[in-house]
């Protein structure tokens, strides 16, 4: 079994986010969103939650965002998450 | 009774958040072929995250899967109905212990039903024992897949499938459950898709299932009881009051007999009617 | 807020209260001259530092005529010029080089897209941009408000004697409607063509207020009319928003004979369109007329006579434009006579509906259509504030929710059209009556569409998106939204980057 140092999940179309997951020490949010101004802070925040709840404390998690709303980041998160096998 | 069943990719967050806009009767999300075989996990999660935190209401809530196991993932007490592909009598039978277990484990407060799709030669010849398996309440004509196995054209007259046309009518009619007719696939013909409608239920489908939203207000419109079929239920309705009042068993409408079915068919236009 | 000098808005409805002084008509004083070129016209004028020079926007993402200009004041190093084109499109890029170097420091216009439009959000034009609405910019044109030195006319074609049209030559726009305040009011007017024709189908430009002629290689691209959307959208949420406006105009029984009807020329105004024509057709309704900005959907109507006369101000696409070459009951319909809130009877005050859009829509039916929801500059009134008072009903549609954006808001950032003059917004999610229309709500109380209280339709929006960070501007006002009567009803701040 090949053991993955990254993994994807999700789309770019609209209403949805492509979410890139990479083992790393501690945890490092980067997102690039179409709405980051008006939602950029409640986008980390929902991230910040789905990765506690999964217990992860150490990952680099990058968001591209297309107006994905808080149920379809969470979900992709975790299939990010369960992809990379962490 | 339904009238119409949108299917809806399950991997496509923009088409979830807006199922409850369409007015459909019931939304099949699809986890089979609407999603690609490497997207399976993320639609699940996608499908579970859906359900934690989008509560419809009026709308009945159908899974397509597309292995027995998605139910351990995607359990919960939002969903109403189970559609199985290929189904069978076998695979019907696990299905129905494999809800039976998670009903009790996940304590739902109701039972769950399971659409049979009905897509192979076989199923067509089974199709009576299929409709009389425990939970079935709907029979799906699935036409494309069995034209597939057929080896035949898919046609806009339809009459490569009208045998099983009948078949699942007459199965569904026989235990009393939906004839559910398969989409119209061109999704911009309205025209075409009033045809396929009429013709299926003239011979008996009582529903039809819809890939696009913007059949469904045709489904929804052709498959209502008419107001004349309104107004001769009314007629059967008030005429039986009138003969129980008298005492009188048998009676008769416009210089017909009217027994059991008809009085029973009349009861159901005015349910429908009403929905 | 409000700079000084300026009137802030009262009410939709003030300008009755008002008086309305036109000045005078200027005629030309001899028979227009033929000039060789754009240069040659600076040069007769002259045009010199700070003059005020004006346009039409018919050849809209065609036009070539603004450029040649700019070009010229580029060349000539002049400065302090104001610009009044009647809207803006991405293919007037080069403008913003003389906006950075303060060659151009005004710009008056109804409409404004592109790079223009991000560039003066970044605040680098030196002084304010006043946005009116069509019928305002008649009113500023005719009252004097907005002087113009020059008004250049492009025109598909014209004859020696300075008479010109839209709808002659190889690169006809249509109707000329929003250039006649400038026929009339400009100190100097050029026409400029690519064709000569001795004899014109029509003289829609009469030579009697024409200076100066002068031939181009090419005046516009008849193309370039046609923004991208003249499809039908395909968009079920869009189709459902489309459907319901006409299940709602069919409620309140105004699918009759002698109806009058206008819309915009967006993808759900063509499906609108689409619907109510099925509707009309079903009735065997016949209306009156459609008007605005006219499209191949409301040709496509006319022809099928479910409507006797098109009121045509401009042309949207080329099928629009040989409708009005080709039929006699599609009428020109200037700026003034279609929305000048002081015209008498304007054409705006006949209609019975109108269907428009919105970027965002407050708790009071405030309509924004001049900025995006983060404050860049992308739009513009047109002619919106002009129809939404002055129609019987007017229907705002728009998405609830679109990528994640609600549209409807506690506040909105800019006000184009005062709430007062909104009766109706159409979502997908639901439709709001404004409760001033105890009329309309009492017509629908027992109808079947989904009738909600905006403060409900906006709580659905947030619980579905949750609440947007408010965006930050800077202090800086960077325009003026002008009101249809000279007030001013909003301004616009420039962006932080």
């Amino acid at each position: 079994m090949r053991l993955k140092t990254a993994a994807t999940a999700g789309t770019y179309e609209s209403n949805d986010c492509m979410v890139t997951v990479k083992k790393m020490e501690g945890i490092t949010i980067e997102i690039d969103s179409v709405v980051k101004e008006q939602f950029g802070e409640q986008i980390h925040k929902v991230a910040l939650e789905t990765l506690s709840s999964l217990n992860i404390s150490n990952i680099y998690l990058y968001i591209k965002d297309k107006g994905a709303l808080d149920y379809t980041i969470i979900a992709r998160i975790k299939t990010a998450i369960k992809r990379l096998g962490v | 009774m339904r009238k119409s069943l949108l299917f809806i990719p399950a991997n496509h967050p923009g088409m979830l958040q807006n199922v409850d806009i369409f007015e459909a009767d019931s939304v099949i999300f699809d986890l089979e072929d609407g999603v690609a075989l490497t997207e399976k996990d993320a639609a699940k999660d996608l499908l579970v995250s859906f359900f934690q935190h989008f509560h419809l209401k009026d709308v009945e809530k159908i899974i397509r899967i597309h292995e027995i196991h998605d139910l351990d993932i995607i359990m919960s007490h939002h969903i109403d109905t189970i559609c199985l592909p290929k189904a069978d009598v076998s695979s019907l039978k696990l299905l129905d212990k494999k809800l039976s277990a998670l009903e009790k484990k996940h304590k739902l407060d109701h039972q769950i039903n399971i659409i049979a799709l009905i897509e192979t030669p076989e199923s067509i010849l089974n199709a009576l024992e299929i409709a009389k398996q425990p939970r079935v309440n709907g029979l799906l004509l699935g036409a494309e897949d069995l034209a597939t196995y057929l080896g035949v054209k898919r046609t806009l007259s339809g009459i490569e499938i009208e045998f099983a046309r009948n078949m699942v009518i007459y199965a569904a009619k026989a235990v009393g459950i939906d004839a559910i007719d398969t989409p119209f696939t061109d999704t911009t013909d309205l025209s075409g898709l009033t045809k396929d409608i009429e013709h299926a239920k003239a011979l008996g489908m009582n529903a039809k299932a819809c890939i696009h939203p913007n059949q469904i207000e045709t489904v929804n419109h052709l498959f209502k009881p008419s107001k004349e079929d309104i107004l001769y239920a009314q007629k059967i309705l008030l005429a039986k009051q009138q003969a129980d009042a008298q005492g009188l068993g048998a009676f008769s409408v416009d210089g017909k007999m009217v027994d059991k079915p008809i009085i029973d068919r009349a009861i159901h236009i005015i349910n429908a009617s009403k929905e | 807020m409000i700079p000084d000098g300026y009137k802030p808005f009262i009410s939709d409805d003030h300008f009755k209260k008002e008086s309305y002084k036109k000045i005078e008509k200027i005629y030309a004083k001899k028979e227009a001259s033929l000039l060789a070129s754009i240069s040659a016209a600076f040069d007769e004028i002259p045009i010199t530092d700070g003059m005020t020079l004006s346009f039409h926007h018919h050849y809209r993402n065609g036009d070539l005529l603004l450029n040649m200009v700019v070009e010229e004041i580029k060349k000539r190093n002049l400065k302090h010029m104001k610009l009044a084109p009647s809207s803006i499109f991405p293919v007037h890029k080069p403008l913003v080089e003389l906006i950075k170097n303060k060659q151009v420091t005004s710009i008056f216009t109804n409409y404004i897209s592109g790079d223009v439009a991000d560039s003066i959000s970044k605040g680098h034009l030196k002084d304010l941009l006043i946005m009116d609405t069509h019928g305002g910019r008649a009113r500023a044109i005719e009252t004097g408000d907005l002087s113009i030195d020059v008004a250049f006319i492009a025109a598909s074609a014209a004859d020696q004697k300075g008479n010109a049209n839209g709808i002659d030559g190889p690169n006809p726009c249509g109707p000329l409607g929003y250039i006649y305040p400038d026929l009339y009011y400009a100190k100097h007017k050029i026409v400029v063509t690519d064709t000569f024709i001795d004899k014109l189908s029509s003289n829609d430009i009469d030579s009697a207020f024409v200076d100066y002629i002068i031939k181009v290689s090419q005046i516009g691209l008849s193309t370039g009319i046609e923004s991208g959307t003249t499809q039908m959208t395909k968009d079920p949420v869009q189709l459902k928003i489309a459907k319901d406006t006409v299940k709602l105009i069919k409620a309140l029984n105004l699918i009759k004979n002698g109806m009058s009807f206008q819309t915009g020329a967006g993808s759900t105004s063509i499906a609108v369109s689409h619907f109510l024509k099925e509707e009309m057709i079903a009735q065997k309704v016949q209306g009156s007329f459609a008007s605005g900005g006219i499209t191949k959907s409301l040709v496509n109507m006319f022809e099928h006579h479910l409507f006797q006369e098109l009121h045509d101000v401009q042309s949207f696409d080329l099928d629009a434009v040989m409708s009005y070459k080709n039929n006699k009951h599609h009428h020109l319909m200037d700026a003034s006579k279609y929305a000048n809130p002081f015209y008498k009877n304007n054409i705006a005050s006949q209609l019975d509906i109108v269907v428009l859009g919105a970027t965002e829509v407050d708790l009071d039916f405030n309509v924004n259509v001049t900025t995006s929801s983060t404050h860049k500059l992308m739009g513009g009134s047109g002619g919106h504030s002009d129809t939404a008072y002055e129609s019987k009903l007017t229907i705002i549609t728009t998405n609830l929710v679109k990528s994640r954006i609600p549209f409807i808001k506690e506040h909105i950032e800019t006000v184009s059209t005062p709430g007062t003059s909104v009766d109706v917004v159409v979502t997908e999610r639901g439709i709001a009556i404004n409760p001033l229309r105890t009329d309309i709500l009492d017509h629908l109380k027992d109808s079947s569409l989904n009738i909600l209280p905006i403060k409900t339709l906006y709580q659905k929006a947030v619980s579905l998106t949750s609440i947007p960070k408010q965006i930050e501007h800077k202090d800086r006002i960077v325009g003026l939204i002008r009101y249809r009567d000279g007030s001013i009803i909003d301004v616009i701040y420039e962006v932080k980057s």
